[in-house]
């Protein structure tokens, strides 16, 4: 009980702008809350917002670990980009759908790994270090697709982008059933507990034992596992791969993500769940603008507008503002509290 | 023209943190001229009233009045312009400027728009050579020691503000030699006329330089009293709050000599690595506590660096209990049963905004492994028996650790080793900015662990303190062993010859 309102509170803010961006969008868009079922598939925005936040949100789980790190990831774009490319590749060249997935994960991973060690081992800065991939992973694309929007006709594959299964689109289930195990993963093992010791402090983490580098590398793996998979995604959804443009920019949607879930970008506590509502906040501004029939040469801006309301409301300042009324009532109930243990 | 009121003078402030009251009416006044020392244990509510008094934070209550007139700084530039200026215990400077640019940050003489370099070095080298300082100020500021930077910092804050100038432990991280200088610094600026507020955990030294002394305990004032008539016992107890009991001097009444205590299970043999520390060799025996005298920089710390796997040794062996153990890192060294609380608490101990509970329980989770968490029901017991046993306060497991006073930070670290049961652990500096209370608290710790059969390290560099604790002292010279002394021979007296025996060797 007492842990549940704990992560409430924790989750608040970003519940409550949700809300408030949906509400709004509901307004100006009528009809955007409704669900129906059409041939045993669920339609509607709010489906829509869930299927395609899958690339961002999948990209925010690891983004949120390496931040905890006191790290960045920018390359995962590019890592879309690439095990994109390698997925169709594989695909049109007759793999089967196991053997597509496992080496596009491994691709994943591989890349993850790069940026850990010149993170880890050489202690490149992590924004350079991550540049290099981001840079030189759409050249990599580039090659393995030949220079082609490599398109391919595979329906299985392709439903891991367009398919559903109970009625549910499936890359709905492939973003939250990875938050669901990179979560559990994170603090039902003591992994989470150790990135955030060594985000905070790695030097101290260190002295007391911890194997700061084998974290930060985890961090990067799992980022580079997760872009993976937002790869297939795209990639199935589009039925190609399309090196220039599959992920692109999608790392700072995913950085903005993190942020406006509540992490800090100087490492240290991270919330999953937070970051994922932040990427729900974001894709509900693209899809909404999108409804609401603005026209499109707006979107950037709009989007910009309500991210900084969001970033304001969330700021230190105003939450000493907001601080200030909380704690003058948990004043009174801790005067309070004390009274009854003395008696 | 305004002799009739104090320099500085504060009225019943009050200050409260989440509801919990740190300060609650406490009065404090400043003459000119007055060196004036605010003392008491950690968490007494020194440094709050200082932020409060230098604008860090703002009262919520009472009032402060500077030549008689009511002042509220917002923030330290506004106390700065007021006239009150605050040198921290970290030198609050710029390591990768010039001491130049330090000194005129923000306010650098200009020529047609642009910083005028050579009045600026004309004007720094006039500012310093007042404080007797004749140094290169176009040198970068990390190129000197702590001691001129400290000076350097004086000299600003004086230039700066001029009135009242507040300085938090200026002498923690300075040797007798530069102790001296500073006071004479102090003495002069006192002559000018300035108010001080010095902090510090040194009693000697409130003596040597204080007119007067104002002690808070607990948030409250327990009295201000001129040093003169003020007998150090007296003081004491008005800090404590309770007569201090002769705790380090118990220990002395056993003496014991290295070979009653049986075989060494811990050797290192010419142990050592170029340029840090030349080879040595050390042998530890279960319960005995091993203590490491030497002036700064002398190789104090880098023998530990070594001993717990930080630093790489190039040379010699480890051993324990007879086998050869590879201590190449921390968790090496941790898994050969080791911990090691550092010198510097804030950069590589504490994780601030970790609570104390994961801070405690940090060491052991780590060497456990990542598959095998520690439960959150076993951690809270950890904690919440630790807190209890070294009477962490407050008591409250999940408070971030970075809100805690530096003396129970401390224990919080030591209570971080003593989790994972240790069988050597090597305390680097343990007393070292932390209040006599908590202080004494931590020697008692050091000789209930050591009778329950674990060996320590303690390194020191108050030479009291270990010839009371230790058993046996390595003395470090040059970044060398020089000697070992134990029994009779063991006395502050002998420590001082062995170090002075082969020369100083801590450069300015």
């Amino acid at each position: 009980m007492h842990v549940i309102t704990r992560r409430l509170r924790r989750l608040a803010p970003q519940l409550i702008a949700l809300a408030i961006i949906l509400g709004v969008i509901s307004l100006v868009a009528p009809g955007f809350l409704t669900v129906s079922v059409q041939n045993g598939r669920l339609y509607g925005s709010l489906i829509d917002i869930l299927v395609r936040a899958a690339p961002v949100a999948l990209l925010t789980v690891g983004m949120t670990l390496v931040i905890a790190t006191r790290g960045i990831d920018l390359s995962i774009g590019a890592v879309i980009a690439i095990c994109g490319a390698v997925a169709a590749s594989l695909i049109t060249e007759g793999y089967s759908l196991p053997v597509v997935i496992a080496i596009s994960l491994g691709v994943g991973i591989a890349c993850g790994l790069w940026n850990g060690v010149l993170v880890a081992i050489l202690d490149i800065q992590p924004i350079i270090a991550t540049l290099i991939l981001m840079v030189a992973g759409r050249g990599i694309a580039q090659l393995i697709t030949e220079g082609v929007i490599l398109t391919f006709n595979d329906d299985t594959f392709s439903a891991l982008g367009s398919g559903a299964f109970a009625g549910i689109p499936i890359p709905i289930y492939l973003w939250l059933g990875t938050a669901l195990i990179v979560g559990l993963l994170m603090r039902r093992t003591a992994l989470g507990f150790l990135i955030e010791a060594t985000g905070i402090n790695r030097r101290a983490a260190s002295l007391a034992g911890v194997r700061a580098r084998f974290l930060i590398f985890a961090a990067y793996a799992i980022s580079g596992l997760c872009a993976a998979i937002a790869g297939m995604i795209v990639t199935a959804d589009i039925r190609g791969a399309d090196a220039n443009n599959a992920g692109l920019w999608l790392e700072l949607d995913a950085i903005l993500a993190v942020v406006v879930g509540g992490t800090s970008l100087n490492g240290g506590r991270f919330s999953i769940t937070a970051s994922l509502i932040g990427a729900l906040i974001i894709q509900s501004i693209n899809t909404g603008i999108l409804v609401s029939g603005f026209p499109p040469e707006f979107n950037l801006i709009i989007k910009a507008g309500i991210i900084i309301i969001v970033l304001t409301l969330q700021s230190p300042a105003v939450m000493t503002l907001l601080g200030f009324m909380k704690f003058s009532r948990r004043r009174e109930t801790l005067t309070h509290g004390t009274k009854e243990a003395t008696r | 023209m305004s002799a009739q009121h104090a320099l500085l003078e504060a009225r019943g402030i009050g200050k409260s943190f989440f509801g919990i009251p740190a300060l609650d009416e406490v009065d404090f006044t400043l003459g000119r001229g007055e060196i004036h020392a605010l003392l008491g244990e950690n968490g007494a509510g020194k440094s709050t009233l200082i932020k409060i008094l230098t604008g860090v934070y703002r009262r919520d209550r009472g009032t402060i009045a500077l030549d008689g007139n009511e002042v509220s700084p917002e923030d330290v530039g506004q106390a700065q312009a007021l006239g009150i200026g605050t040198v921290y215990q970290e030198v609050n400077l710029l390591e990768n400027l010039t001491v130049a640019e330090n000194l005129f940050l923000g306010r650098q003489p200009r020529r047609f728009g642009m910083i005028d370099r050579r009045a600026m070095r004309e004007q720094s080298k006039a500012l310093l050579a007042r404080y007797g300082l004749n140094i290169d100020v176009d040198a970068l500021l990390a190129s000197y020691s702590v001691a001129i930077r400290q000076l350097i910092a004086i000299a600003r804050a004086v230039d700066l503000s001029g009135k009242v100038l507040v300085l938090d432990e200026p002498t923690a991280s300075l040797d007798a030699n530069e102790v001296k200088g500073l006071f004479s610094v102090l003495r002069q600026l006192r002559e000018e006329g300035l108010g001080i507020v010095i902090i510090t955990h040194f009693l000697d030294q409130v003596y040597e330089i204080a007119d007067r002394v104002t002690v808070l305990r607990n948030g409250r004032l327990v009295g201000s009293r001129a040093l003169s008539e003020l007998p150090r016992l007296e003081l004491i107890s008005m800090m404590l709050g309770r007569e201090l009991q002769h705790i380090t001097r118990e220990h002395q009444a056993e003496p014991e000599t290295v070979d009653e205590r049986g075989a060494p299970s811990i050797r290192f043999q010419n142990y050592g690595k170029k340029g840090s520390v030349a080879p040595f060799d050390l042998d530890i025996r279960p319960g005995e506590v091993v203590g490491v005298a030497g002036l700064l920089g002398s190789g104090r710390t880098e023998t530990a660096f070594l001993l717990f796997g930080i630093d790489r040794a190039d040379s010699g062996t480890a051993t324990i209990d007879g086998a050869q153990a590879n201590i190449s890192s921390p968790e090496a060294a941790i898994a050969s049963g080791f911990g090691f609380c550092p010198e510097e608490r804030k950069t590589d101990g504490i994780v601030g905004d970790l609570s104390v509970a994961d801070n405690i329980v940090l060491a052991l989770q780590a060497s456990r492994g990542w598959m095998r968490p520690i439960s959150s029901a076993q951690k809270r017991e950890l904690a919440d028996a630790f807190i209890k046993s070294l009477d962490i306060r407050p008591a409250d497991r999940e408070r971030p650790i970075k809100f805690l006073s530096g003396g129970n930070q401390q224990k919080a670290i030591l209570a971080r080793w003593l989790v994972t049961e240790p069988r050597l652990l090597i305390l680097d500096e343990p007393t070292r900015g932390i209040d006599i209370g908590a202080h004494a608290e931590i020697l008692k710790m050091i000789e209930r662990l050591c009778s329950e059969g674990m060996s320590l390290i303690v390194i020191s560099s108050e030479l009291e303190e270990l010839t009371a604790v230790a058993h046996r002292v390595v003395v470090l010279s040059d970044r060398r062993h020089v000697a070992e002394l134990s029994g009779s021979q063991l006395t502050t007296d002998a420590i001082i010859e062995a170090i002075a025996g082969t020369g100083r060797t801590e450069a300015a």
